[in-house]
C-alpha cells in the first residue's frame, strides 16, 4: 500500500510537478512582497513575457513533432527588421504582409530541408541561425532600423497599445495560445504532430505523411516568430539587428520548463504557457525582491534541469542514472 | 570495400580541399576584382588569420572530442567568459598583491581550474542524472552567464597587465602566441584521441555506446573527463584572448558554442559520435577565418560571411547525407 | 561425450519480465570440447537463455556453474572474465575503429600516461586473426570490413580470454557458404582445444553438421536432449514444434472470391527477386522463410514504403503504383507489421488514438476530431477483438503483447482494406492469444478479405494459411497449397535445397 501511495505521489509529480512549482512559486513570492501579486504587475510580467511566449508556441509544435529550432531568434531579428524597413517603404498597411509571407519563406525552407530531406535538425537549424543572421545584416546594411515617424503611425497599437485595460501583446499572446492549443490538440493535424514525433516510424507505417507534418511545425514556427516580430518592431518603432539574438534557447528552456520532450512526442500549448509565465515570473519575482535581473538565469538553470530530472527519475523509478 | 575507403578518404580531405578551394578563389577574384591592395595570401595575413582563428578555434577542439564521445557541450561561452572574469579579476586580489609578475601564473591557473569545474559540474550532472547533455549544458549556458553577471554586475571587468600583453602579442618563430597554443592544443588533442586509451574509449563510446558498457568501459566517468576537458579549454581559450585584450564584457563568448560546433561539424565531426577528427576541426575552423578574411579582402560586405557559413553548413550536412544513402531500395521512413 | 565435468552448467533457471515467464525452469550443460546446439523457435526463450548464460540477464531462480564451481556473472565482462563469451549475432562493433581496438575493447593495453601499447595490441589481435585465417590485418578500419569479416571481429573478441565455454547466436546469418566453412572450422578449432561451444541456429543443416548433442527449447520451458549422431531432422522438428509430424494445418476449404492483389515479376535490388503471386479474396496466403529471405520487403513494397526495382502489382486486375503507404490505404492495402513496437505502435499515445491513426483525418466533426466517432470505433474493435485494457485513455505501452498487437490489428480492420498484411502476428505474444490471433485471421478470410500472413513459425502458417509461399534468399521457391505441403518439404524449400521442385 505504501509503495502504491509513493509511487502515485511520484507519478503526480512528474506530471503535473511543474504546474505545482508554480502555484507553490507564486504564493511564496506573494506573501515575501504583495506587490508581486497586484494587477499591474502580474499584466506587466505576461506582458514582458508575450514575445517570448510567443515564439515557444510556435516552437512547440517543432519539438512536439521531435525536432530542433535554434533558428527562431535570428529569424525574429529578420522579421523585426524587414517591417520596420518595409514599413516606411510600403506603408504598414503592406509591410506586415510582406514580413509575414518573408519569414514564412525561411520556416517554409527550413521545414523543406529537415522535413523532406530528412537533414539533421540541429544542424540545419544552426547554420539557418547564422544565415539568416547574414540575411538580416545584408538587408540593413548592419544599421540599426527605426521608423522615420513614430508619432505618426499607427502601427504601434501592437506593441504598445491596449484593449480594456488589457495591453495587445498580452491578447495577441492569449489569442495566438488559444487557436494552437486547439489545433495541437483538437485537430486531426495536431494529433499527426504527436504521433511523428512520437514514433515516427510507426507513423510512416499508418499512412502519416511525416515530411508534409514536419514542413507544417516549421511553417507554424516561423508564423509564431513574424508574429513576435511584429510584436517587437510595434512595441520599439526601432531595432537592432540583433534583438532576437541568444532567444532561441531561452524558448527551448520555457518549452522544456513546460513538460516538452526533446524527443518529441509530448508536451502541450498549455504547459508550454506555463513555463514561459514562469520564467517571466521568477524574473519579476528576484526583481522585486531585490536581486539583479540575472540572477534569475541561474535559478533557471536550477529549475530546468531539475525538472527534467525529475521527469525522467519518475519513468526509470530511480534517482541516479544507471550508467556505471 | 574500395570505395569505402575512398568516401573516407574524400571525408577526411573534404575541408583541406575545401580550403585550398578558398585560397584560390579569394586571390583569383581578388585579383580581378582588384579591391585591395596586396595579395590575399599574403604571409603577415595569413599569420594573423591564425591567431584570430585561436579563440574559437581552441574550444572547437574540445567540442570535438565531445561530440565525438556523443554528447554536446552549449555552455562552453559562458564558461569563457566565467574563466575571462576570474582571470582578469583575480590579477587584482589583495593576497596575491606581493606577488609582482607572478600573479600571471597563478591567475592563469585560477582562471584553469574555474573552467574545469564547471565543466566537471556539467559532467558530473550528465553522469549521474542522465539529463541528455543538451539540455544540461543549455541549463548551464544560462546558469554560468547568471554568474558571471552576478560576479561583477553589468559592469566590464578590465585589468591590463602590461607583462602579460607582451607575451600575448609576441611573435616566436613568426607565429603569435594565440597560435601557438592552438597549435599546441591540436597536436596534444591529437596524441589524445589516437594514442591514447581515453581518446580511443571516446570513439567507441561514441559509435556504440551499448557495446562500450558492455566491454566494461565506466562510460559515466569517461564523459565526466571529457566535459572537464571542454572546461580547460574553454578556460584556456580564455586566457589566450584576454591576456591581451585585458577587458571583458558579462556578454562575451555568447554564441561561441554555435561557431564551435559549427566549426567541428564543418571538420566532419558526426553529430551523433563515433567519428571526427581533432585536425579536420582545425581545417573547419580556419575554413571559417579564411572565409570572413576572404569575403571582406574581395569587397563583399562582411554581414555576408554569415549567409555564406551557414549556408555551406546545410550543403556540407546534405552531402554527408547523399553520399551515405543507401541507394533507391532503401525502406521510405 | 557427456560424461566429467561440464565446461558450463546451468540448473533450474527461471527468469520473468513483467508479465511473461521467458524462461521455465532451464537447466542446461556444455561440456568441454563439445558443440550443443540450442534450438527452438522465435519466442521460445533461446535469446533470453543466451543472455542468461552471457551476464546480461540475471536469473529469478536457478544456479549457474562453471567446471561446476557455482558462479553469479554480474555483466557481460564479468562472464568474460570468468571464461563465458557471448558472440552476438547483431554486432556491437565501434566501426571508426580498427580490428585490433575492437577485440581488445574495454581492455587496450597500455603503456605510461594511458597510451595504447600499439606493438602489444597488434601482435596479439594479429595472432588472434591469424588464427582465424582472416584476409585482413588488426589495423585495418571496421567500418571497411564486409559484414562476415566483422563478424570475424567479433568471434576474435571471444579468443581473448581462454575462454571455457564460447556461445555463438546464429553466426552464419549473414554469411557466405565459403564463410561458413572457415566459420566450422573455427568451432573445430576451438572444440580440440577443449572449449565448450554454445551453437544456438534456426537451420538444421548446420546443426546436424556440427553439433555433438541438440537440446530444445519450447515456450521457455526444456524439452529434451538428443544426440545428434542418433537422431533425425523428424526428430528435432518434433520436439521443436511440440508436435506429432502430422500438425494441425488449415482444412477448412475456402470459399475463394476474385483476385484481390496480383504481383508479377515483382524486384527490389538485392532484396528480392522476380517474385510473382497472387490473393483471391477470401484467401490466406502464408510467406514462410528464414529471416532475411526477403519475406517483409516484400510486404513494405506492397505497402508503399520500398520503389521496386522491376514487376508490377496489380489491384483487382489494373496496375497500380504504390509510392506511399498513404497509396496504399488508398487502394485498400494494410500492413500490420513485423515489429509492434517500432512500426505499429506510439507507446506514448493512448489506446484510441493509436487505434484511429490512419484515418483520424476522416472521423472530424467540423475541423475537430470527433470524440465520439473514435470512441465508437475503439469500442467496436475492442469488443471485436476482445481487448483487455481499462479503458481508451490507458497508455497503449501499458497493455501486454497480445492486446497491443490486437490493437494494431484493430487499427488496420477498422480501415476496411480489401488486402490484410500481417507480418509475425504473433511474435512475442502469449499462447492464449496466439490461438485467438489465428482464429481471427482465418476469420478475416471468411469475411471475404485477401489476407497475407508473414511468419517464422512453420506451425503458425501451417494453421492459417490456405496456400503456403516459400522463400530463400530473396527468391520465391515454391508455392505449396494447404493439401499437398509437408513440414519436410517446406522446410527444404526454405532452405535452398531441392531447387528442382521449384514451382
Amino acid at each position: 500500500m505504501a509503495t502504491i501511495t509513493r509511487s502515485t505521489i511520484t507519478n503526480v509529480l512528474a506530471k503535473q510537478g511543474i504546474l505545482i512549482a508554480f502555484v507553490l512559486f507564486i504564493i511564496g513570492f506573494g506573501l515575501a512582497n504583495s506587490r508581486f501579486l497586484a494587477v499591474d504587475n502580474v499584466l506587466g510580467v505576461i506582458r514582458s513575457s508575450a514575445i517570448l511566449g510567443v515564439i515557444a508556441l510556435g516552437v512547440t509544435f517543432v519539438v512536439i513533432s521531435g525536432n530542433l529550432d535554434l533558428s527562431v531568434g535570428s529569424m525574429m531579428s529578420f522579421s523585426t527588421i524587414v517591417v520596420l524597413d518595409l514599413h516606411d517603404k510600403l506603408g504598414p498597411l503592406m509591410a506586415i504582409p510582406a514580413m509575414f509571407a518573408l519569414t514564412m519563406c525561411l520556416g517554409a525552407f527550413i521545414g523543406f530541408l529537415v522535413g523532406y530531406l530528412k537533414l539533421n535538425s540541429l544542424i540545419v537549424t544552426l547554420g539557418m541561425l547564422s544565415a539568416i543572421h547574414g540575411l538580416t545584416l545584408t538587408w540593413s546594411g548592419g544599421k540599426n532600423m527605426d521608423i522615420a515617424d513614430k508619432q505618426g503611425t499607427w502601427f504601434g497599437i501592437f506593441g504598445r497599445g491596449d484593449v480594456l485595460g488589457i495591453p495587445v501583446p498580452i491578447l495577441f499572446f492569449a489569442l495566438l495560445a488559444i487557436v494552437l492549443s486547439i489545433l495541437l490538440a483538437r485537430t486531426p493535424f495536431g494529433r499527426k504532430v504527436y504521433a511523428v514525433g512520437g514514433n515516427g516510424t510507426a507513423a510512416t507505417f499508418s499512412g502519416i505523411p511525416r515530411a508534409r507534418i514536419v514542413f507544417l511545425s516549421y511553417v507554424i514556427s516561423s508564423f509564431c516568430v513574424a508574429c513576435a516580430g511584429l510584436l517587437q518592431a510595434s512595441r520599439s518603432l526601432g531595432s537592432q539587428n540583433t534583438v532576437g539574438q541568444g532567444l532561441e534557447l531561452e524558448v527551448l528552456a520555457a518549452v522544456i520548463l513546460g513538460g516538452a520532450s526533446l524527443l518529441g512526442g509530448a508536451g502541450t500549448v498549455f504547459k508550454t504557457v506555463i513555463g514561459v509565465l514562469i520564467l517571466g515570473f521568477i524574473q519579476n519575482g528576484l526583481l522585486l525582491v531585490g536581486l539583479a535581473f540575472y540572477v534569475q538565469y541561474v535559478v533557471t538553470w536550477v529549475i530546468i534541469i531539475l525538472a527534467v530530472w525529475l521527469d525522467i527519475a519518475a519513468k526509470r523509478g530511480r534517482f541516479l542514472s544507471p550508467i556505471a | 570495400m574500395q570505395s569505402e575507403q575512398t568516401v573516407r578518404f574524400l571525408k577526411k580531405g573534404a575541408i583541406w580541399a575545401f580550403i585550398v578551394l578558398e585560397l584560390v578563389f579569394f586571390s583569383v577574384a581578388g585579383h580581378f576584382l582588384s579591391l585591395s591592395e596586396g595579395a590575399f595570401m599574403d604571409l603577415d595575413n595569413m599569420l594573423l588569420l591564425l591567431k584570430q582563428s585561436a579563440p574559437i578555434g581552441i574550444i572547437a577542439l574540445g567540442m570535438t572530442v565531445i561530440m565525438i564521445n556523443g554528447n554536446i557541450d552549449l555552455s562552453v561561452g559562458a564558461i569563457f567568459a566565467f574563466s575571462a572574469v576570474i582571470l582578469l579579476d583575480s590579477m587584482t586580489w589583495a593576497v596575491f598583491a606581493g606577488l609582482g609578475d607572478w600573479v600571471i601564473p597563478v591567475s592563469w591557473g585560477l582562471a584553469l581550474l574555474t573552467g574545469t569545474i564547471l565543466g566537471a559540474i556539467n559532467g558530473l550532472i550528465v553522469w549521474k542524472t542522465g539529463v541528455d547533455a543538451f539540455i544540461v549544458t543549455l541549463g548551464a549556458m544560462l546558469g554560468y552567464r547568471g554568474l558571471v553577471f552576478m560576479y561583477n554586475g553589468e559592469q566590464p571587468t578590465s585589468e591590463l597587465n602590461w607583462t602579460l600583453v607582451d607575451f600575448a602579442e609576441a611573435q616566436f618563430l613568426g607565429l603569435h602566441t594565440a597560435t601557438w597554443f592552438l597549435l599546441g592544443c591540436t597536436l596534444v588533442l591529437w596524441l589524445l584521441m589516437t594514442r591514447t586509451v581515453h581518446g580511443r574509449n571516446a570513439y567507441a563510446i561514441g559509435d556504440n555506446r551499448e557495446a562500450a558498457v558492455n566491454a566494461g568501459i565506466r562510460v559515466g566517468p569517461h564523459m565526466m573527463k571529457n566535459f572537464m576537458l571542454i572546461g580547460f579549454l574553454s578556460a584556456l581559450s580564455a586566457v589566450v584572448f584576454y591576456s591581451e585584450s585585458g577587458s571583458v564584457n558579462p556578454n562575451d563568448g555568447s554564441l561561441y558554442e554555435l561557431w564551435a560546433i559549427t566549426a567541428v561539424v564543418l571538420g566532419g565531426t558526426k553529430l551523433a559520435g563515433g567519428s571526427g577528427s581533432v585536425i579536420s576541426t582545425l581545417g573547419g575552423v580556419i575554413a571559417i577565418q579564411l572565409l570572413r578574411k576572404g569575403l571582406g579582402y574581395i569587397g563583399s560586405d562582411t554581414e555576408t560571411v554569415n549567409l555564406v557559413i551557414g549556408l555551406i553548413l546545410i550543403a556540407v550536412l546534405y552531402l554527408d547525407r547523399q553520399l551515405n544513402r543507401k541507394g533507391k531500395e532503401e525502406l521510405r521512413i | 561425450m557427456t560424461e566429467g565435468t561440464p565446461a558450463l552448467r546451468l540448473s533450474g533457471i527461471v527468469k520473468t519480465f513483467p508479465g511473461v515467464r521467458a524462461l521455465d525452469d532451464v537447466s542446461f550443460d556444455v561440456m568441454p570440447g563439445e558443440v550443443h546446439a540450442l534450438l527452438g523457435e522465435n519466442g521460445a526463450g533461446k535469446s533470453t537463455l543466451m543472455k542468461v548464460l552471457a551476464g546480461i540477464h540475471q536469473p529469478n531462480e536457478g544456479d549457474i556453474f562453471i567446471e561446476e564451481q557455482k558462479v553469479v556473472m554480474r555483466s557481460p565482462l564479468d562472464a568474460k572474465a570468468k571464461g563465458v563469451v557471448l558472440i552476438h549475432q547483431e554486432l556491437s562493433l565501434a566501426e571508426e575503429l580498427s580490428a585490433a581496438e575492437n577485440i581488445y575493447l574495454g581492455e587496450l593495453p597500455t603503456k605510461s600516461f594511458g597510451r595504447v601499447d600499439w606493438a602489444t595490441l597488434h601482435e596479439k589481435s594479429g595472432a588472434i586473426l591469424e588464427r582465424l585465417k582472416c584476409s585482413f590485418g588488426p589495423r585495418t578500419i571496421v567500418g571497411d570490413l564486409s559484414i562476415a569479416n566483422m563478424q570475424m571481429v567479433e568471434i576474435a573478441r571471444a579468443l581473448t580470454v581462454d575462454a571455457k565455454a564460447v556461445i555463438f547466436d546464429e553466426p552464419t546469418a549473414s554469411l557466405t557458404d565459403a564463410e561458413k566453412v572457415v566459420l566450422f572450422d573455427i568451432i573445430r578449432d576451438l572444440k580440440a582445444r577443449g572449449v565448450g561451444i554454445v551453437y544456438i541456429s534456426h537451420r538444421m543443416d548446420e546443426i546436424f553438421t556440427i553439433s555433438d548433442r541438440i537440446s530444445v527449447l519450447r515456450d521457455g520451458s526444456y524439452r529434451g536432449t538428443l544426440m545428434t549422431a542418433v537422431t533425425n531432422e523428424e526428430e528435432v522438428t518434433k520436439l521443436m514444434i511440440g508436435r506429432s509430424l502430422d500438425l494441425t494445418r488449415n482444412v477448412q476449404p475456402a470459399e475463394m472470391g476474385d483476385v484481390a492483389i496480383a504481383v508479377q515479376g515483382l524486384s527490389c535490388g538485392k532484396m528480392f527477386q522476380d517474385i510473382s503471386f497472387e490473393v483471391r479474396t477470401g484467401e490466406v496466403l502464408g510467406f514462410y522463410g528464414l529471416v532475411g529471405a526477403g519475406r517483409t520487403e516484400i510486404a513494405e513494397t506492397l505497402f508503399g514504403l520500398r520503389t521496386p526495382s522491376a514487376g508490377q502489382i496489380l489491384i483487382d486486375g489494373e496496375v497500380v503504383k504504390i509510392n506511399s503507404p498513404m497509396d496504399a490505404i488508398r487502394m485498400g492495402i494494410s500492413l500490420v507489421p513485423e515489429s509492434r513496437k517500432e512500426q505499429g505502435l506510439v507507446l506514448g499515445m493512448n489506446c484510441k488514438d493509436n487505434m484511429t491513426l490512419p484515418q483520424v483525418g476522416d472521423l472530424t466533426a467540423g475541423p475537430f476530431v470527433s470524440d465520439g466517432a473514435e470512441i465508437a470505433i475503439f469500442d467496436q474493435y475492442r469488443d471485436k477483438l476482445a481487448i483487455k485494457t481499462p479503458g481508451w485513455r490507458e497508455k497503449v505501452g501499458n497493455l501486454s503483447g497480445g492486446n497491443q498487437q490486437k490493437i494494431v490489428i484493430g487499427k488496420w480492420l477498422s480501415m476496411r482494406p480489401r488486402v490484410l498484411i500481417v507480418d509475425e502476428p504473433t511474435r512475442g505474444i502469449d499462447v492464449g492469444s496466439k490461438s485467438e490471433i489465428h482464429a481471427l485471421i482465418r476469420d478475416l478470410a471468411k469475411q471475404g478479405y485477401a489476407v497475407i500472413v508473414i511468419s517464422s513459425e512453420m506451425p503458425e502458417v501451417l494453421q492459417v494459411s490456405d496456400r503456403i509461399v516459400a522463400m530463400f534468399h530473396g527468391r520465391l521457391m515454391r508455392i505449396f497449397s494447404s493439401q499437398e505441403v509437408t513440414e519436410d518439404s517446406l522446410v527444404q524449400a526454405i532452405s535452398g535445397l531441392n531447387t528442382d521442385r521449384v514451382a
